[in-house]
């Protein structure tokens, strides 16, 4: 099956210091990534990459095997194809749910207003989000916030998602809520890239595991191979600090 | 009627609104259209130039678009330097009767009034915004970035709503002062509330009871304006209860759910 999405040596410093010093992967059709590692070792800067909020120092990123680094291309429509969900929710404050939901595809990617309110509609109920449409983000809980940051990222009808540590910025009892979503996304083999610090959820979600350690990536492979019987010693020590903890 | 002055404080003031209530409402009327007129234009000013001054000069740019930013943001750092920097009692002179010497240019009245008073606000006003827009979190403008709008929708949509709201305080603050400062296009002959005050006073040399009714009136226009924009800011937040959408028929929940005042107070 051919790559939605190919890493190619990636690098990014911020000044003298680099974050990711060189990363290469791809991401099928389908594909589930999950992105785990220490704090601090490149995790979110390599999918800010990704969506190119932040511009990498070198190396290439290809989507359907056209460089998004290259002179010209054009990178709002880029990123209408490659959702994100945030940390930090990020939407709105100006808007109510539903505003949030249909403002994308009504003014990027010009459907028409009837249509993409009944589209939005449609992913607010999926993630039980539907009663709050009224609402406005600052009138929510972290958990619904999510979700609906979530529904929103779903209404660009995106080829990729990306989830830059969806629930840590969320209290304990509202993780399950957000993270059962994602699974269901994940179930209908939507392509997705997590990265997340909930290591039970990322074997169980996931096909594929990446671990970061200092810019670089350290082991990869499928979840059984990764959380079962790792073959580096540092994947070994950050998982067993994870089950203690 | 009266014909001539009464000899106690409140009988004069009786006497002159009897006499000159008009000409305290034509000045009142004409100072309130400056100023409302010219806060608005001065705030479109002020959004245009705040946003300019926002724009970052990056690396990867094309160089003409760094040349022209660059010239833009040169010519709008020297407006606000020297409309904040000059008294607007001098500007209005300098621009009223330069405009008719140097480029034989006769101003209408309103026409100069409007012009000092908007220009002046803008200058103002492209600080506050620039100030608007980068208090606003950063997430807010990659949240716009992530679906896929360009960095003007990202500011159309989702960065300027939020910096209006930011800097009403402060749209408040300068359309009160614009009231009050209207006053000094009487050196241009402005008919505006001060101008009629003063005229009144001259007449018959009742400067106390003359200046006491400008007083109330002037007291009355900004009370007014700060209460009206109070009301906008509220109207701007939206409603303090939403609506739970029960025509869903995956919902079984139902009334209104109130959100605590201490989210409110921003």
């Amino acid at each position: 099956m051919a790559d939605i999405l190919r890493i190619e040596h990636l690098k990014k410093d911020f000044g003298n210091h680099s974050v990711l010093r060189d990363i290469s992967f791809s991401v099928n059709s389908g594909d589930v990534t999950a992105i785990i590692g220490a704090s601090g070792s490149g995790k979110s800067t390599l999918l800010r990459c990704i969506n190119l909020l932040e511009t990498p120092t070198g190396g290439d990123i290809l989507f359907h095997d056209r460089s998004i680094l290259a002179k010209g291309t054009d990178i709002p429509a880029y990123r209408s194809k490659v959702g994100m969900v945030f940390q930090n929710f990020n939407l709105f404050e100006n808007m109510n749910v539903l505003e949030n939901c249909i403002i994308a595809p009504v003014k990027v990617l010009k459907v028409p207003r009837a249509e993409a309110t009944e589209r939005a509609m449609g992913f607010l109920r999926r993630v039980g989000m539907a009663d709050f449409i009224n609402a406005r983000p600052r009138q929510l809980s972290g958990g619904q916030k999510q979700r609906a940051a979530i529904a929103r990222a779903l209404t660009i009808q995106p080829e990729v998602l990306l989830f830059d540590e969806p629930t840590s910025a969320l209290d304990p009892q509202m993780v399950g809520e957000v993270l059962q979503v994602i699974g269901d996304l994940a179930s209908e083999g939507r392509t997705m890239l997590i990265v997340t610090h909930e290591m039970a959820f990322a074997r169980d979600v996931s096909n594929h595991v990446i671990f970061m350690e200092n810019g670089l990536i350290c082991e990869e492979g499928a979840p059984a191979k990764i959380f079962g019987a790792p073959e580096m010693d540092s994947t070994r020590a950050f998982l067993d600090r994870f089950r203690k903890g | 009627m009266k014909t001539s002055l009464p000899a106690d404080f409140w009988g004069r003031i009786v006497f002159i609104i009897q006499r000159y209530g008009l000409s305290y409402l034509k000045g009142a009327g004409t100072t309130l259209v400056i100023s409302l007129v010219a806060t608005l234009i001065g705030c479109i000013i002020g959004f245009g130039v705040g946003v300019v001054q926002y724009i970052p000069i990056e690396k990867g740019d094309r160089l003409y678009k760094k040349i022209l930013l660059r010239i833009a943001k040169a010519v709008m750092n020297i407006y606000v330097e020297v409309f904040r920097g000059t008294p607007m009692m001098v500007q209005a002179m300098f621009i009223y009767y330069g405009a008719s010497q140097v480029l034989n240019l006769r101003m209408s009245m309103w026409f100069a009034a409007f012009f000092i008073v908007s220009i002046n606000t803008g200058a103002y006003m492209a600080e506050t915004v620039r100030g608007g827009i980068i208090s606003i979190d950063i997430g807010q403008t990659e949240g716009a970035l992530a679906v896929g709008m360009t960095p003007v929708k990202a500011m159309n949509h989702v960065l300027i709503p939020q910096a209006l709201r930011n800097i009403m305080p402060q749209i408040g603050n300068n359309l009160i002062i614009n009231i009050k400062d209207t006053c000094v296009l009487s050196v241009i002959g402005t008919v505006e509330l001060f101008f009629a005050s003063k005229s009144v006073a001259g007449t018959y040399y009742t400067y106390f009871e003359s200046m006491t009714i400008a007083m109330a009136l002037y007291l009355t226009m900004t009370v007014a304006a700060s209460r009206l924009l109070r009301l906008w800011e509220k109207h701007m937040d939206g409603p303090a209860n939403y609506d739970l959408a029960t025509t869903d028929t995956l919902a079984y929940t139902s009334g209104m759910l109130t959100t605590p005042d201490r989210q409110r107070s921003r």
